[in-house]
């Protein structure tokens, strides 16, 4: 059974039935990510004065990570039009570097969120808070039975507000320091991770759906660059359809990202 | 993938032809280098201008640097959707689509705005 428009346009639609299927999908999408930047909103306006986060994020790897996204977004549509014009070896060359930039994104966000696995707030039993990347915990470190020690590259503040802003001058200007501390004096020690603080919660929410978003377009657009395009010798209009399909689908990632940038790494 | 070096040589008359039509759209794939080129220019400029405005000093609160950067990422994603999507050229179907898609998500936002300045009897404010 040969299944309908998928390379001559419908009468009644003017377009071929994938690329309607993909633009009702991304309008779903549009409003999946709405919600999730809605709950960013009210959590944002919703806390505690001077309690928001700022400069937590590297600025640089986001950076990198968008030329990245926009790079493989260019050479989607590059692959795409090679496709048009019937060069199969640049349809390859272009479809291949978008792979290798998708994974090299993949690659950084994982940096970035082991970077925040790692990084850790200690609140002491004088009252104090210890703010750092754990370097070493002792082989007998317990915090339940208050033994051992843990090590940490940071530094320790008397406010907690006082970590909560990054870009503050005094943040700027403090040592970072080696603190060996022992689990005695640790009343309650955290993670960066999702249950941190509701920012790290919708940061790693957004970001994670995002990169699960990138995972699966990097699977689709693998798999027709590698055992899918053999499609391209018997039916290339078509192959070049799926191309432009799992192009839009990528553009949107992108789109996505051009949004999730600034509110989370630059405000 | 040896046997794909060839792109399908009998299938079509076209194989090596410089430019193609897609839809409405002819492509021409020189001309989509220099359109590539220019949005990746244009990406570059407006994220440097996101960081710059982050980090720049305008006024003491948060407000009026989160309005200039999401209106330097709004630019950004015109140019992605309208070039790189070909949404500046596309059929009106997919423009009823995505009306019904601004709608609903502007009205989405809306609520959200509305929801931050109003709380239920008994909120606990900091």
């Amino acid at each position: 059974m040969d299944i309908p428009y998928t390379i001559e346009n419908r009468p009644d639609t003017g377009i071929y039935n994938a690329k309607l299927g993909i633009w009702l999908f991304l309008a779903s999408e549009v409003m999946l990510f709405g919600g999730l930047f809605s709950a960013y909103v009210l959590l944002r306006v919703g806390a505690e004065p001077g309690m928001w986060p700022h400069g937590w994020l590297d600025v640089r790897l986001g950076t990198i990570n968008t030329l990245l996204l926009a790079l493989s977004a260019i050479t989607t549509l590059l692959a795409w039009a090679a496709c048009k014009v019937r060069e199969f070896g640049k349809f390859k060359f272009f479809h291949a570097c978008t792979i290798l930039l998708a994974l090299t994104f993949l690659g950084i966000k994982s940096y970035e969120y082991h970077d925040k696995w790692i990084h850790y707030e200690i609140a002491l039993a004088n009252g104090t808070f210890a703010d750092g990347h754990l370097l070493e915990k002792s082989a007998d470190f317990d915090l339940a039975k208050k033994t051992g020690t843990v090590t940490i590259h940071g530094r320790i503040v008397d406010d907690r507000r006082k970590l909560m802003d990054l870009r503050s001058p005094e943040a700027q200007s403090a040592r970072l320091e080696e603190h060996t501390i022992p689990a005695g004096d640790i009343k309650k020690m955290e993670n960066y991770g999702p249950k941190h603080n509701t920012f790290t919660a919708i940061y790693f929410t957004l970001t994670g759906l995002h990169a699960l978003h990138i995972l699966g377009g990097t699977l689709v657009i693998t798999y027709l660059w590698g055992p899918g395009s053999r499609m391209w010798r018997r039916d290339p209009e078509r192959f070049t359809n799926r191309i432009e399909v799992s192009g839009l689908f990528w553009h949107f990632v992108d789109l996505v990202w051009i949004f999730l940038f600034p509110v989370l790494y630059l405000t | 993938m040896s046997d794909l070096k060839d792109p399908a040589p009998n299938v079509h008359p076209a194989t090596h032809a410089p430019a193609s039509v897609a839809g409405d759209h002819v492509v021409n794939l020189n001309s989509y280098f220099r359109l590539c080129a220019v949005v990746f220019l244009v990406v570059l400029c407006t994220t440097s201008a996101m960081i710059a405005t982050s980090f720049s000093h305008l006024g003491e609160g948060w407000t009026l640097k989160v309005a200039l950067i999401l209106a330097i990422a709004v630019v950004n994603a015109f140019l992605v959707a309208g070039y790189l999507m070909h949404l500046l050229s596309e059929k009106k179907l997919i423009y009823t689509v995505l009306a019904f898609t601004v709608v609903f998500f502007i009205g989405l936002m809306g609520l959200t705005v509305w929801a931050t300045n109003g709380f239920p009897p008994g909120t606990v404010s900091h």
